[in-house]
């Protein structure tokens, strides 16, 4: 009986904010030695890097390498870079991957969008030997580790991103990926991407005003 | 500070993807660095850009892991960020320093303009405008980007104010007024001469390279 008045003991009121991990890290130890399968997520992709981030962990960052690699490899060729040189890249934006690991925060973007960042401007390098201006890097400070319910979130936005991006129509998917490639100038570009990505702003919003607060 | 006028969809998407020229890279980066709102809006068009790496896959040729492994160089380490000047970070970059660094000439009239060295496909300057004046009367043949860094101007279409964008397309004819009380400088990026409907101004574009 005691046992079954412990859920009922605040039956309405505001539903606890799940514990909070200080170093969530820790519960991922040693994933980068334990065999990743196929259908890895999002939040053991994060968990992975952050090994690589944290411990420089070589077995994690292969199983990143295995996953990411051939991706970038395939993303850059149909950028227009040829099969070797696309190679090549993927292995440069891996080994950046690495080197600048401690730049990766698992709350504010997901691997494959860090990866997505470092694979454009390896292909700006290329493409057209000009600078790529920056945003003023932010201090997010020492004490900005995620916990994992940013993480469960973060994962949540890159499922219901790619499910969204597979169910438009043809036509419309064709014109983000001709944009993503660099196949289209910022005045051919539309306005409209059809994806849902107003959770995604909100939540980077909110962690940017949480920074600003404690900032002033 | 309370920012009304933003970079739009198409501008935040082609800098996403890599594809503005560096000079209205420049200003997109400048621009994001003050407003919070599209570095937000930045990071969701990325998150589009995460998606579709993840979409395609290409196999490697054998021993690319290796060579990878090979080749790891030492981690770098994070330093704290040291705030080196009275502008935003992309924009000091390319003045080297701040306000007081930027090497100035005149345009007439008492406005000033220093050109920044950027890339092909379009170009960078920063304009100062004393209060009070106007910006000779103009159209563009392309689009031309304003980022508002100090003061504030007036044309046709609103009110411009530390850190907001104006984007003129091909369409717009204006007369850019700065404001009154304070003298209004200006990042501006054009990838197209700008028009002069004056005679003087237009003998002197070649000069001045506007």
């Amino acid at each position: 009986m005691l046992l079954d008045l412990a859920p009922l003991s605040r039956p309405y009121g505001p539903v606890p904010k799940p514990l909070v991990r200080k170093r969530p890290v820790q519960v991922w130890q040693g994933i980068g030695q334990a065999r990743v399968s196929e259908k890895a997520s999002e939040t053991d992709w994060a968990a992975l890097l952050v090994a690589v981030r944290d411990r420089q962990d070589k077995a994690a960052f292969a199983a990143l390498f295995q996953h990411f690699a051939p991706r970038v490899k395939g993303f850059l060729m149909k950028s227009g870079t040829e099969a070797g040189l696309a190679e090549e890249c993927a292995q440069e934006v891996m080994a950046t991957l690495w080197t600048k690991a401690q730049l990766y925060d698992p709350a504010r973007a997901s691997v494959a969008t860090w990866v997505f960042t470092i694979a454009r401007n390896r292909r700006i390098d290329i493409a057209r030997k000009a600078r790529r201006p920056e945003p003023e890097a932010l201090d997010w400070g020492p004490d900005s580790e995620p916990d994992q319910a940013d993480l469960y979130e973060t994962a949540q936005e890159t499922a219901r991103l790619t499910a969204a991006l597979s169910d438009l129509p043809e036509k419309q998917r064709a014109l983000i990926q001709r944009a993503f490639y660099g196949d289209l100038s910022h005045s051919e570009i539309a306005a409209e991407t059809g994806l849902p990505l107003g959770t995604i702003k909100s939540r980077i919003r909110l962690a940017l005003d949480r920074l600003r607060q404690t900032m002033t | 500070m309370n920012i009304r006028h933003h970079l739009s969809d198409p501008l935040l998407i082609a800098y996403a993807a890599g594809n503005l020229p560096e000079a209205f890279g420049l200003v997109a980066a400048t621009h994001i660095s003050m407003c919070d709102d599209c570095r937000a809006r930045l990071g969701a068009f990325e998150a589009v850009g995460g998606a579709l790496v993840e979409a395609e896959s290409v196999a490697l040729s054998a021993g690319c892991l290796e060579a990878t492994l090979a080749r790891l160089g030492m981690p770098e380490t994070t330093k704290p960020l040291a705030k080196r000047s009275n502008l935003p970070a992309p924009l000091a970059d390319y003045i080297g320093g701040d306000l007081a660094a930027v090497k100035w000439k005149p345009l007439g009239m008492g406005v000033r303009q220093a050109i920044l060295p950027t890339g092909s496909g379009a170009s960078a300057r920063l304009l100062h405008i004393p209060a009070g004046q106007a910006v000779p009367d103009h159209g563009h043949r392309g689009t031309e980007l304003t980022l508002v860094l100090r003061g504030a101007f007036r044309d046709a279409t609103d009110r411009f104010g530390p850190g907001d964008l104006e984007i003129a397309s091909e369409d717009l004819e204006h007369t850019p007024v700065a404001e009154a009380g304070e003298d209004c400088i200006c990042l501006a990026a054009t990838d197209a001469p700008l028009r002069f409907k004056a005679l003087l101004p237009r003998l002197l574009q070649p000069l001045f390279r506007i």
